[in-house]
């Protein structure tokens, strides 16, 4: 299932990289794209347990970059 | 005055670099004049510059050790919080300890400076950044807010999600039409300039079909709707808009993946520039000012934020012009695309058979009036191109009789009254009737009376007039031209050679036409892009197996959206030679903007490892490098509008 989330102050571009590569390493999601000039995330993941999956790119994205939010 | 168009977090960051700004500078002059740790006569006179510019310090950083603490903590270590806090706090370090020793203290005015400077350029990279992604995204945003929607004779205003397919809107001129429809009262002129890059707008009158995203001009209009939103042109528009960057080029990959060892790389030779000629000469000081300037380079910014920047520009460029582009990596696919392979029908020519000759000439009108008499109950296109060309209404009082796969036979209903053959040579031949071949490119009708020859009219798809155009520019770029087709041989030929195109490939299925362009695709060297343009009319399979797929006027066309890469909104080859400039633009950005930053920064690494430069030269080559990338990046969205303006100017 894809779905594409809103990023609310994504001020960094190496931090969007680096959730980027954070997100796609979760287990469950298959593909990851963070892209700093729209300001988007767009994951494919494992629909069967989706709000535990965001979850957890939730929590691994205020560790990278606390400032950003993501809009669910 | 310019008008800053600031957030409430930019306003506050703007005052503490202007508080900070102000303070520095004074203590700065002050601290040249008259040298304050002069002015305590004691050991300890180190201490009031120090505190004076720690005072400073803590305005304008206090943020950046923040966060640089907290990411940390985080597991983050190497990122530019953290190598602007390890080169100032380092620069601090080295005045204390000279101040310390009573040695003449430097260290303390730079360490303020280069971060006061680097909070400049943030500021100012924040501040572009925001800016052009604003002005990229509200040209792209196209989306309704509302729809006056007239219920039980008043018009309501609702979002146009709730609007019911069948139901009438009301538009008002300044308005955008918030779904797809046709226009039952009302003339007006509408702009559909964000949707297909057309700057004339169109005329809509009664019975005209209006699509959804375009604005209305002149005055109100009521359109019936025939869809609701979701399935609306405006929604699949912004659909693919919102999911454009969804994949990423080469380029921008190779660049995150360049960020991610370089920072590492450059922090370590920082060390061992510090430790190794440090421990040999003993200077440990000056060494460890170099490896500081060495941390301040060490950011990737400038690279990471402008390539996606010039892509997102470039993208932008595109889409004001009706080319809709599905990501930054088709654009650099595109810029490299060098085999274009090309649908005939409907895509290199119209796609509407008309008649294109008549023979003989003399008995034009007979002929014409016979074969439109026959084919008048018809829906076939080339039946209605007869009856188009027939300059009077074909005469009643036919039975007609459709015999399969060669035409038609028309008996008058009068008994012993006429009859009328009209269909192709086995019709003819069939029918033991001698004719006259025709010998033109495409498809020919034999028309017979009583069983005798009348003539026979040649029916030709026409060339879209930029057609020749296209293909001339498309090769003068070096490109290799193909064109795949349905058609027999000879109209191919036909097609071809007015066209211009180097090869061309007849009587192909459908399902023919996806072998053909894997045909092409197992054929081409490593570096060669398969472009394929087609009107997203059956060919949905070759679009998405080619490198890239091009579909052209998709307005209406959803499975060409998806399946292209490309989309062309207006039906119109010139777009493909547009877009290729465009890419070219932006690639050539990208690359400027890749060698320079990466040029600075190199030169600055082995000036700094020199000891020729200081710590300012290092901070311009991360931030100041940063903002001239931007700058750039931001051309590729801005150079074309001077495109544009030529092009209207010609026009005018």
């Amino acid at each position: 299932m894809k779905k594409v989330y809103r990023l609310r102050d994504l001020d960094c571009a190496n931090c969007a990289a680096k959730m980027e590569r954070a997100i796609s390493k979760i287990d469950g999601v298959r593909e990851a794209s963070v892209s700093f000039m729209s300001q988007k995330l767009s994951v494919d993941l494992d629909e069967s347990r989706s709000e535990s999956i965001v979850d957890e790119i939730v929590r691994v994205c205020k560790k990278i970059e606390p400032d950003c939010i993501i809009v669910r | 005055m310019i008008k800053l168009d600031l957030s409430k977090k930019q306003q506050k960051n703007l005052i503490r670099i202007l508080v900070a700004l102000v303070a520095f500078v004074v203590v700065f002059a002050v601290d040249k004049s008259i040298e304050l740790s002069s002015c305590i006569h004691s050991e300890i006179g180190w201490l009031l510059p120090f505190f004076l510019y720690l005072a400073i310090y803590a305005t304008i950083g206090y943020d950046v050790i923040f966060r640089a603490a907290r990411n940390i903590a985080h597991g983050q270590i190497f990122d530019e919080n953290f190598l602007m806090c390890v080169a100032t706090l380092g620069a601090f370090a080295l005045a204390i300890v000279s101040g310390v020793r009573g040695e003449h203290i430097e260290g303390f005015d730079e360490a303020c400076a280069v971060l006061l400077f680097y909070q400049v350029g943030e500021f100012f990279q924040h501040y572009a950044t925001d800016k052009s992604r604003k002005s990229i995204s509200s040209l792209m945003d196209i989306r309704p807010d509302y729809a006056n929607v007239i219920r039980g004779g008043e018009a309501v205003i609702i979002q146009p999600d709730e609007v019911k397919a069948g139901e009438i809107i009301l538009v008002n001129p300044g308005e955008r039409v918030p779904l797809d429809g046709v226009c039952i009262k009302g003339n007006s002129s509408v702009d559909a300039k964000a949707l297909t890059g057309e700057s004339l707008p169109r005329e809509i009158s009664e019975g005209d079909y209006v699509i959804s995203g375009s604005v209305n001009l002149t005055s109100q209009i009521q359109i019936q709707t025939d869809r609701e939103f979701y399935d609306s042109t405006v929604s699949k528009i912004l659909d693919l808009v919102e999911n454009a960057a969804d994949k990423k080029s080469k380029t921008e990959n190779f660049i995150s993946r360049f960020a991610r060892y370089y920072t590492p790389i450059v922090v370590f030779l920082a060390v061992a520039l510090a430790v190794i000629p440090g421990a040999i000469t003993g200077e440990w000081s000056d060494w460890t000012y170099r490896a500081l300037s060495f941390l301040v380079v060490s950011c990737p910014c400038a690279l990471v934020i402008s390539i996606p920047l010039s892509f997102f520009s470039g993208i932008g460029a595109a889409s004001r012009r009706g080319i809709l582009i599905k990501g930054s990596d088709y654009l650099e696919k595109f810029d490299q695309a060098n085999v274009f392979v090309f649908d005939k029908t409907g895509t290199l020519t119209k796609g509407n058979f008309a008649v294109a000759q008549v023979c003989p000439e003399y008995r034009r009108d007979e002929i014409l009036e016979l074969a439109a008499t026959a084919e008048q109950g018809s829906s076939h296109p080339i039946a209605k191109s007869i009856l188009a060309c027939c300059p009077i209404k074909p005469e009643r009082g036919y039975t007609l009789t459709n015999v399969a796969g060669q035409g038609v036979a028309a008996y008058s209903d009068i008994s012993g009254g006429d009859v009328i053959l009209c269909g192709n040579e086995k019709l003819m031949a069939e029918n033991a009737i001698a004719y006259e071949k025709q010998s033109g490119a495409g498809t020919a009708v034999y028309v017979a009376k009583n069983g005798e020859y009348i003539g026979s009219i040649l029916i030709a798809d026409e060339l879209k007039e930029e057609t020749a155009s296209t293909i001339a520019e498309l090769k003068k770029l070096g490109a290799r031209t193909v064109m795949l087709t349905g058609d027999n041989a000879e109209v191919a030929k036909s097609v071809a050679v007015s066209a211009g195109v180097d090869e061309y490939k007849a009587s192909l299925l459908p399902q023919d036409k996806v072998a053909e362009v894997e045909n092409i695709l197992s054929q081409k060297k490593k570096t060669d892009v398969v472009c394929f343009t087609g009107d997203g009319i059956n060919d949905a399979p070759v679009l998405m197996r080619s490198d890239v797929g091009v579909a052209m006027g998709a307005i209406g066309s959803d499975a060409a959206i998806e399946a292209a890469d490309i989309v062309l909104m207006k039906d119109d080859l010139n777009g493909l030679p547009l877009a290729k400039r465009i890419a070219r633009k932006t690639m050539r950005i990208v690359r400027q903007n890749i060698i320079f930053s990466l040029a600075v920064k190199a030169a600055i690494l082995i000036l700094s490892a020199l000891g020729i430069t200081d710590m300012w030269i290092a901070v311009f080559g991360d931030v100041g490098v940063a903002v001239l990338a931007i700058l750039n990046a931001m051309r590729a969205n801005m150079n074309t509008r001077k495109d544009d303006k030529a092009k209207a100017n010609l026009c005018i």
